[in-house]
């Protein structure tokens, strides 16, 4: 989230899309309510009618997989009507940027943008640079007329999703569409805000990424980032996926959004050159500038005094991914599959059910030697040896099952949506053998050292130079019990020598205030940049639970602590005027009182844009100092087109003969212009199913209030199995009326690869779309079920079953959210 | 209203404006069942082994392990739909049938807040009580002993709110003072369901809509039922013997009269 849950409050528009947050973030709906009762209105975008849009003010259908088409719709009718913050997007966004005038778009180029090369099915991002002046600095036409600028750009790309074509793609009716534009585009002014919930709904598709970027678009132009209830906001999926994205659960990436190192940088300055980005712009600040201090605080806080600057503070004991490796979850698996795993920890996961295209899942687990699940209870992945099809006889792997504590039987930070790390303590004592995730972990670290030392071994630097102290010690050298308060410690950072910065003198051992004080020459460490500040020498301010709110707009700045440093609503500086002003007066985030900030933590204290001389442009993360409208980092385009799904109920693309995402990768060949399976292109288990009369309904998955997750602790707990205890196939009631099924029977839900029972709920929730002038239905289930529990099986399957092998271009998370399969009565 | 107190129903005990109640506000509700489980919690009552039978709602109706169900509606408009979600449960009448009808001596009782609770010790089993409900609401367990919410008497009774309106994050469920509800109700601009029907529910409803498109009825208190009541409990008291007394009102007022079926659990399809 760029702003927080109780800023939910502050808006006068909501729009929950990509998202079911009344059953699956029933909590948001504490501040979704309250903003209603001041007058907000509430708009739900779902393929079905669901408890948030049961609340909601205004109610559209859309096809799954058409999210790009309807939000594209959006911004013609944003720029076609000039509703857009023309002061906002001239001073903090890159729309007066030029491009260059070889840039061409999918309009131009039957479905892509220039630069790309079919065969590597990727894209040369060079031609969509920006027009350079002389001395390196970005051409900019502030009246926003140029036809190379950003701004003109935009207006052409989207001049083909004019309302009849945007219907026919979404099967929302035009009525409903036009509702939805209006509605949401009266937040245009400075002095109404809009604020976008969404989650998995929009992440899980091929086109994810650019989902998420055409909104964040639509937010730049109705000035709405930044502001008190604005922003773009992900719902994440559990409490702490936060968290432990900011340390790097994603193998792309190290603690703090730092870069996963590649092999062709052979040394921290190769490294550091290739990831600390430049710039001419006289306003920006760069933040990303201060790179080299954050690897270096990193790898200090890894391997203590052994990093040294002589041996490039251990840069060498980093792993290394090879030049062009994604080793994204669908990779693993594809990996696994092919029997190139020897081990796997599940620890604190059911691939065997959560995992897109769940029966490969299964089959891969098959192929290791060993696996160790470390969980709550035995799950799905833990029995799959003896899951349904399989022959255990014939499975090798050796399963080690770790009963693991639970989050109310250990104490720490949790990392909400909102980027407040809260933290919390140990309620009661985990059972039986259970430990903490932490005391896992160090018995793990000390065998594996142990090992490592009598044996040596191909490279034991990396685990044997680790620091390692987080407890008192044993006379071996073993940690006797680890201790949370060290790890955060860790992770916020000390001085690891005197140093004077700043004016302040610092001795080696001191905890650093926060990130503005880090060294690139060793002499600070620091876990994660993002967290310096949150545990220092004012104490754990995670744990800090002051109900002050002298904001008035529910920031609460004393209630745990947000990174970065404590900043509530990040961009905030685009919150006001060219003087320091709020826009909107009302809700004022922060303001400029002649000599400082006022308010929430601002993006850095340089004095507003008239003071020319000494002003940073807002957002401070961008090289060039402003948000992207144009977004040429990303692999499958500088703005978002319209994509089918993988597999899809139309033949063809409406707009031209691309089918699906040019930039994706493919796991099983395609032929033709509608992009068919070729037969034999790939694993029998990959294979897909596009416009196929064997599957004609779209399906989509998602979870329920009642259970979390894969259902592994819910399904486990009576009183929420028996308000959900079975998968179940919500369909409408003309479908069901085609296809002789009632309400409550066992249906079969068939994919491509695979098939599930489930019970069917006929529902006037779901209503048939009119899609290209033909009538689509669409199916949808849970995926919180599986055969382990209930033992007696009446729970059924995962419906990750029937999910496909495919993911997002530039993050390669699975199309879970759009597919295609079958119904019958069972 | 402080008179509405001096009846029979409340007589005994002193509630007068301590009454506590709930409001409950359909509008507010996203029937996360956050209150089906709290309660669940709470009163140690066990999970049970359900089917989907094509709604979501679940289990279908209250049961002795179940004190508080959302009902789940489904209904078609000119254009779209609405899908509400309604709370059933004990009401907590002010005059309550349950409370009239009971012929067992201390098996019903109000509590000081205004609560109607039972002596499971002392219920007989006879099941009248179920005849004397408006709402449908009293269950029995295995020895067929009544089980109904409670307005979690125990938690209340120590300045505790009750567990669901503890856990509901939308305030679709709020615990307070009678009084003060009604007023919050009514300056949000709401119609309040069982301010004053049978002297007052200690279970309300905020509506904007008409209750009866949330499934309710307008509360009836059985006139049979209190006149039987004074009569024979005079006799059960005078030696014919509770059971035999019980059997007579039994025949009194559950014979002669069908006890009119609750709306049926939302099918999906509805």
């Amino acid at each position: 989230m760029t702003n927080h849950w109780i800023d939910i409050r502050n808006a006068d528009v909501i729009l929950i899309m990509g998202s079911n947050a009344a059953e699956n973030h029933p909590i948001s709906f504490k501040w979704v309510m309250k903003a209603k009762e001041k007058g907000a209105t509430l708009i739900s975008v779902d393929p079905r009618f669901t408890r948030t849009s049961s609340k909601a003010d205004i109610y559209a259908p859309i096809r799954s997989g058409a999210d790009i088409a309807f939000l594209n719709g959006m911004i013609k009718y944003i720029i076609d009507n000039r509703l857009y913050d023309e002061f906002y997007i001239t001073n903090y966004t890159n729309a007066p940027f030029l491009v260059n005038r070889s840039f061409r778009m999918p309009g131009e180029m039957d479905g892509v943008f220039s630069g790309y090369d079919p065969k590597k099915r990727k894209y040369d991002r060079k031609a969509w640079a920006f027009q350079k002046d002389a001395g390196g600095v970005i051409k900019k036409d502030r009246s926003l007329k140029d036809p190379y600028c950003v701004f003109q750009l935009l207006k052409k790309h989207v001049s083909r999703y004019d309302i009849d074509t945007v219907a026919k793609i979404t099967g929302t009716p035009k009525d409903k569409l036009m509702e939805v534009y209006r509605t949401y585009a009266s937040t245009g002014g400075p002095d109404k805000s809009a604020t976008i919930m969404y989650a998995m709904g929009w992440t899980q598709h091929t086109v994810g990424t650019q989902i998420i970027r055409a909104m964040a678009m639509i937010q730049l132009l109705l000035g709405n980032i930044g502001v008190a209830g604005g922003g773009v906001n992900a719902l994440r999926g559990e409490s702490n996926v936060q968290g432990s994205t900011d340390h790097c659960l994603l193998f792309h990436i190290l603690p703090g959004y730092l870069k996963t190192p590649r092999a062709s940088q052979r040394n921290l300055r190769e490294y550091n050159e290739k990831w600390t980005p430049k710039t001419r712009e006289p306003n920006s600040a760069n933040w990303w500038g201060n790179y080299p201090k954050y690897i270096v605080s990193l790898l200090k806080a890894h391997y203590g005094d052994a990093a040294t600057k002589d041996n490039d503070f251990g840069y060498d004991w980093l792993p290394k991914l090879d030049d062009g490796q994604n080793a994204s979850w669908i990779m693993l698996f594809h990996e696994m599959y092919q029997g190139k795993f020897k081990g796997f920890f599940a620890w604190g996961q059911n691939p065997a059910c959560s995992g897109t295209n769940a029966g490969k899942v299964r089959k891969a687990l098959a192929r290791l030697e060993w696996m160790v699940n470390v969980n709550l209870f035995d799950n799905e992945t833990g029995s799959f040896w003896r899951g349904p099809g399989m022959r255990p006889e014939e499975i090798q792997t050796e399963v080690f099952q770790l009963p693991a504590a639970a989050s109310v039987e250990k104490e720490g930070s949790i990392t909400n949506s909102g980027r407040w790390a809260q933290w919390r303590y140990r309620a009661v004592d985990p059972p039986g053998q259970a430990m903490p995730d932490s005391e896992i972990i160090n018995e793990l670290f000390w065998r594996v050292k142990k090992l490592y030392e009598k044996e040596g071994g191909a490279y034991p630097d990396p685990v044997t130079r680790l620091s390692w102290d987080y407890g008192p010690k044993g006379p071996d050298g073993k940690v006797l019990k680890m201790d949370t308060h060290e790890i955060a410690r860790e992770i916020n950072g000390r001085f690891m020598a005197d140093r004077v910065v700043k004016g302040r003198q610092f001795r080696r051992g001191d905890l650093v205030p926060s990130f503005a004080f880090l060294q690139d020459d060793g002499s600070t460490s620091s876990g994660n940049w993002l967290y310096c500040q949150s545990y220092n020498d004012k104490g754990n301010n995670m744990a800090r639970r002051s109900r002050k709110d002298p904001s008035g707009i529910g920031l609460y700045p004393e209630w745990a602590w947000a990174w970065p440093v404590n900043r509530r609503i990040i961009y905030n500086r685009a919150s006001v005027d060219e003087k320091g002003r709020p826009r909107n007066p009302k809700k004022p985030v922060i303001y400029w009182n002649g000599s400082r900030w006022v308010g929430d933590v601002p993006d850095g204290g340089w004095p507003p844009l008239a003071n020319r001389a000494k002003t940073k442009l807002a957002f401070i993360m961008k090289p060039a100092g402003v948000a992207h409208i144009f977004g040429p980092g990303r692999a499958d385009g500088p703005f978002p087109e319209h994509y089918e799904p993988l597999e899809c109920p139309i033949q063809e693309n409406p707009l031209h003969r691309t089918r699906v995402n040019p930039a994706v990768r493919l796991f099983f060949d395609v032929e033709g212009d509608s992009q068919r399976p070729k037969e034999g292109g790939g694993l029998p288990e990959d294979v897909f199913a596009t416009c196929d009369s064997r599957f004609p309904y779209v399906a989509t998955t998602y979870r329920l209030t009642e259970h979390w997750q894969t259902g592994v602790m819910t399904r486990h707990q009576p009183w929420q199995l028996e308000m959900q205890p079975q998968i179940f196939c919500e369909m409408s009631e003309e479908l069901a009326r085609e296809k002789g099924i009632r309400s409550g029977d066992k249906v079969i839900v068939s994919s491509a690869r695979g098939k599930v029972w489930a019970k069917a709920i006929v529902t006037s929730r779901f209503k048939p779309f009119k899609i290209m002038n033909t009538t689509v239905h669409q199916v949808g289930l849970p995926w919180c079920f599986g055969w382990q529990y209930p033992e007696d099986g009446s729970g059924g399957d995962s419906s990750n079953l029937l999910t496909p092998t495919v993911g997002d271009a530039n993050t390669m998370i699975p199309e879970t959210k759009a597919f295609m399969v079958n119904v019958e009565k069972a | 209203m402080a008179d509405t107190y001096t009846k029979r129903a409340l007589s005994g005990v002193d509630v007068g404006r301590k009454r506590k109640g709930l409001l409950v506000t359909p509008d507010l509700c996203i029937a996360c069942r956050a209150c089906q489980s709290a309660c669940k919690q709470w009163n140690r009552l066990p999970g049970e082994k359900t089917v989907n039978r094509g709604s979501y709602e679940n289990p279908p109706d209250l049961t002795p392990s179940l004190f508080n169900q959302i009902h789940f509606i489904e209904k078609k408009k000119d254009v779209g739909i609405d899908w509400l979600f309604v709370r059933r449960s004990c009401m907590h009448c002010g005059e309550a049938g349950c409370m009239d009808i009971c012929p067992a001596p201390g098996a019903l009782f109000r509590t000081k807040e205004g609560a109607v609770m039972y002596d499971k010790k002392k219920c007989i089993g006879c099941k009248l009580c179920l005849a004397g409900c408006p709402f449908n609401v009293p269950r029995f367990d295995e020895n067929d002993k009544i089980a109904k919410c409670t307005l979690c008497a125990d938690r209340i009774a120590n300045g505790l709110s009750t567990a669901c309106a503890k856990t509901c994050p939308t305030g679709a469920i709020r615990f307070g003072s009678r009084d003060e509800l009604i007023g919050q109700a009514k300056a949000g601009g709401f119609n309040v369901y069982g301010e004053k029907d049978l002297d007052g529910l200690g279970v309300m409803f905020a509506l904007k809509q008409s209750p009866d498109v949330y499934g309710l009825s307008e509360p009836r208190y059985n006139g049979t039922i209190a006149f039987w009541d004074n009569l024979i409990r005079p006799l059960s008291v005078a030696g014919l013997g509770v059971a035999a007394a019980a059997a007579l009102l039994h025949y009194i007022t559950v014979g002669p009269r069908e006890v009119e079926p609750d709306d049926k659990p939302g099918e999906g399809g509805e």
